[in-house]
């Protein structure tokens, strides 16, 4: 370690410390050996840490500090959904009822959780204008996977092969990795000059092969399909599914459902548009919601209503299985439950306060930046380093760095891969109008300095605990963990 | 703002959505409630549960009541952890990345292994990923699954592989565990993997040793399932016996019940393998001073940039869960996860011998089990289960309802959470039965 290197919790603490109090057995003792046989016993614990509690802690604690969030500040990054998470939400989900329920108690004992999980299915198929619902996938990604399996268990009913699902360029790269572990091969279609995806190669690519297109709308770009009823004709007119990926599911609640836009199945991530927080990657959920064809696909066990007792059906002969052990993310769903009800009807409120802040957002950042496509956004909008990059030999990277020298977190970048030096900038319903200024304040002065002094933004970031990092040797010299003591030494 | 943006109403900003399929009218939910009585609604129907602060748990089957230390979510929940996104803007989240560089070391000191990623989203579909993986690796396509390995996993397994020309095929156990005559049968230069678990379903211990050595033999790997790593505090870890890859659960490390989920899939492996590992791995480097810093690396893996050729579709993990766990280990450290472990095996064999010896009750398997164990009954377990409600203790598990030959087989877990005392309650409960 050098000597201002943050420690490592290895090099923390000394032999025999503990960080925590650890339970002794008060059964009659009995040798271990009489137990289970010496050769399955490690000799010595695993070679972990030894830290008291309060170094622990304060462990813990200073690493927080070295980290960014949304309870810390403005997070624009878009296509991400960073909106305020509010608290109720955790005192629902922390109760003991929920927190400390085994999955495997029988139903009598579940009824509470069964509940919410069929109130909350009524209120997503509402919201979404689908018939039913899945809870198990744990991701957005998760969610994807389970319903083209669903479409493929639909299809091979139907005595039908489809093997190709058509992605736009402009998604995200999940779509393809989910259609190719599905075993289906990926067809690309372009986008068009407003942004749509074009509807006249779309035509050309659908055909009886295809079994899905899969669509995030509004798409990558901020913006609502402008041609979603020809996407949908083409499609079922050729006999495939219409996918709609839920990623951007904030822009349209309670104004358009994907349900009545002629999509037949789609993912929602419950951690962007249901405000459950995001925890630094994970977890999320990401429940599937369908239209009533493919309902009979859907992973077991469902939760069904007998009068007013519930209970979980194993019983679903066209189920596609199971994706994930138990029902799915059960405390993510209390939470969104729980966010759903506290706005109920006016969930349409939250679609259009997000419109309005980053097309509000827009406005004051279109002089400053290239904007590819120039329509009235919807929840994000994509703008283009593209500019500074040409002039001033700045990069969005750049940009990006510099961001966190004025407090904020940076958009995403890179990201439509359609658009170079992209910047998708999401400020999502929670934001006040102060802030949104505020944060364009800080990319209108970025903007300058790549005029004035753009060395300065191309050594950015300047003020973070450490300054740019070295990805490429991360990835060529990888170091995935502290020193570790030899393989026989840890089973000593 | 409306002004700014040129638009007379809100409306107005939604003009690209066709009319023919916009919402023209109000959701149709409940209307919403204050805060106060939303909560006082919640807590009635969380009260319709029965969870294990109300009864006396002895039940497991991948879901594991241990103590869960305080220190573990005061800091897990520390909101710049709780509400950051993934640490895609490394300078900024360097706390995220380091403590998730420390669960991978841990998870690997654990387990024995090399190399081990962020997280995957749960025991089962961790280990579907890890089939998946072995037949990249080996350009084969068959997995041998162990019987052995939980019935969940199995089935989810099979969800993964089943359109992607894989075969699965299913090993029986004999007296609780993988026999080695049956997998050396079964293997094959079509082999892919071979898949136990281990502990076991039934909470046995497998020969892991000998089954990895068979596998070796024809170059099929070894993947080592696991749903209480608790276990590996005191057993040696499957990386010294010759796993390739170990694969599981991660809830019991310092995570609450919650029905089932959030969890946490871990997933770890040789060295080799490294650039064949789906999921985020978090690497060290140097920032342009030379100071340590940490970035989410080999990112070519992955989908954002591999798109259909990568090793999977995951993107969003259990960051979250990984990080409780990394807590956990840390707070426990090297002796106290070995004593936690400790707790957990003399309890529960304390409990198979005093369930063992009531009449009419036998143990199933006569082999060396960490903390769970079968007992054979005298009464349907679903109907022992019953009455035991009754007396506010949730029994084991009735394993009917995955193997119809143990119809009248029980899977009970005792954790270091469970005293003699609520043993001694468990074991007079029983008696009264019968």
């Amino acid at each position: 370690m050098a000597q201002d290197d943050f420690p490592l919790l290895v090099e923390r603490g000394a032999p025999g410390r503990v960080g925590s109090s650890v339970p002794t057995s008060d059964v009659p003792e009995v040798p271990l050996e009489e137990i289970l046989p010496p050769a399955q016993l490690r000799a010595d614990g695993p070679p972990l840490p030894e830290v008291s509690e309060p170094d622990l802690v304060r462990h813990y604690t200073q690493l927080s500090r070295r980290n960014y969030a949304v309870d810390v500040g403005f997070y624009p990054l878009g296509s991400c959904t960073m909106k305020y998470n509010p608290k109720v939400n955790e005192d629902a989900a922390r109760l003991p009822g929920f927190a400390r329920l085994h999955p495997y108690v029988p139903d009598a004992l579940a009824q509470g959780a069964l509940r919410l999980l069929s109130e909350l299915e009524a209120m997503l198929t509402e919201i979404c204008g689908m018939d039913a619902v899945t809870f198990q996938p744990a991701a957005g990604a998760h969610g994807e996977l389970t319903a083209l399996l669903m479409i493929r268990a639909y299809f091979a009913d139907r005595g039908e092969s489809r093997t190709r699902v058509i992605v736009p360029d402009s998604a995200h790269g999940t779509n393809p990795a989910s259609a190719s572990m599905c075993g289906y091969e990926v067809v690309q279609v372009k986008s068009d000059a407003r942004g749509n995806i074009d509807v006249e190669s779309l035509r050309q690519a659908a055909d009886e092969r295809v079994a899905a297109l899969m669509l995030t709308n509004p798409n990558t770009l901020g913006l609502f399909e402008e041609h979603i009823t020809e996407v949908e004709e083409i499609i079922h007119g050729c006999g495939a599914q219409m996918y709609l990926d839920g990623a951007n599911f904030n822009a349209v609640l309670g104004i358009s459902r994907p349900g009545d836009q002629g999509f037949d199945v789609m993912h929602m991530n419950l951690h962007k548009t249901f405000s459950t927080p995001h925890g630094g990657g994970g977890p999320g959920a990401g429940p599937v919601a369908v239209k009533a064809h493919l309902a009979p696909y859907v992973p077991v066990p469902v939760v069904v209503r007998d009068g007013d007792r519930f209970r979980l059906d194993y019983d679903r002969p066209r189920s596609i299985g199971k994706v994930r052990s138990f029902y799915g993310n059960f405390g993510v769903l209390v939470r969104a439950y729980t966010y759903i009800r506290t706005f109920g009807p006016l969930l349409r409120q939250i679609a259009e306060a997000a419109v309005l802040n980053a097309n509000y957002l827009l406005s004051l950042l279109r002089h400053a930046f290239d904007l590819p496509y120039d329509r009235s956004c919807m929840h994000e909008f994509v703008l283009a380093g593209t500019r500074q990059k040409r002039e001033f030999g700045v990069t969005t990277r750049d940009i990006a760095k510099r961001l966190m020298d004025y407090g904020y977190h940076a958009p995403t970048i890179y990201f439509p891969l359609i658009v170079d030096e992209a910047m998708m900038i999401e400020p999502t319903e929670t934001e006040s109008r102060e802030t949104i200024e505020a944060f364009a304040r800080a990319l209108l002065a970025i903007a300058e300095e790549c005029r004035r002094d753009p060395e300065v933004v191309r050594s950015a970031p300047h003020t973070t605990v450490v300054s740019r990092l070295d990805e490429v040797r991360a990835a060529r010299r990888p170091d995935l963990h502290w020193p570790l003591a030899s393989p026989e030494a840890a089973s000593s | 703002m409306l002004r700014a943006v040129g638009a007379e109403r809100v409306e107005d900003l939604f003009r690209d959505i066709p009319q023919s399929v916009r919402l023209l009218r109000d959701l149709n939910l409940p209307p919403a409630p204050s805060d106060a009585e939303l909560l006082r609604e919640l807590r009635a129907m969380s009260q319709d549960n029965g969870d294990a602060d109300r009864y006396l748990c002895f039940l497991g089957a991948g879901a594991y009541d241990h103590f869960i230390p305080s220190v573990v979510w005061h800091l897990a929940g520390r909101a710049e952890f709780y509400t950051a996104y993934t640490p895609y803007q490394a300078e900024m989240m360097q706390g995220e990345l380091q403590a998730t560089y420390e669960y991978q070391s841990m998870l690997c000191a654990l387990t024995g292994m090399d190399v081990a990623n962020a997280s995957m989203y749960d025991g089962a579909s961790a280990t579907a990923e890890a089939t998946v993986m072995a037949r990249d690796l080996t350009r084969r396509d068959e997995i041998l699954v162990s019987t052995a390995v939980h019935p969940e996993y199995r089935q989810v397994i099979r969800t993964y592989t089943r359109h992607l020309g894989m075969r699965v095929v299913d090993l029986p156990y004999r007296d609780g565990l993988t026999p080695l005559d049956a997998v050396s049968d079964a293997l094959s230069a079509q082999t892919a993997a071979l898949v136990v678990q281990h502990p076991n379903f039934f909470g046995a211990l497998e020969q892991v040793q000998d089954l990895a050595r068979l596998a070796h033999a024809v170059g099929a790997l070894l993947i080592v399932s696991v749903a209480d790593p608790v276990a590996y505090g005191l057993l040696k870890p499957p990386g010294v016996l010759g796993a390739d890859i170990v694969a599981g659960e991660g809830q019991p490390l310092g995570n609450p019940l919650n029905f089932g989920g959030p969890y946490l899939g871990m997933l770890a492996t040789r060295q080799a393998f490294v650039r064949r590992m789906p999921g985020r791995l978090v690497g060290r480097t140097v920032d342009t001073q030379g100071r340590r810093g940490f970035v989410l690396t080999l990112q070519t893996r992955e989908q954002h940039i591999r798109r259909e050729r990568a090793t999977s579709n995951i993107c969003t993990n259990e960051a979250l869960n990984a990080l409780a766990a990394a807590i956990y280990m840390a707070a426990l450290g090297k002796q106290g996860m070995r004593q936690v472990a400790e707790a957990c095996v003399r309890k529960a064999h304390y409990a198979r011998r005093r369930i063992g010896g009531i009449r009419g009750f036998e143990v199933a398997f006569p082999v060396p089990t960490f903390h769970e164990f079968v007992v054979r009954c005298p009464l349907p377990p679903e109907e022992i289960n019953r009455r035991l409600l009754a007396k506010e203790i949730l029994g084991g598990l009735p394993l009917g309802r995955f193997y119809p030959e143990l119809g009248d087989g029980w899977l009970v877990c005792v954790t270091e959470s469970r005293t003699r005392e609520d043993i001694d309650r468990l074991v007079a409960a029983l008696e009264e039965l019968v």
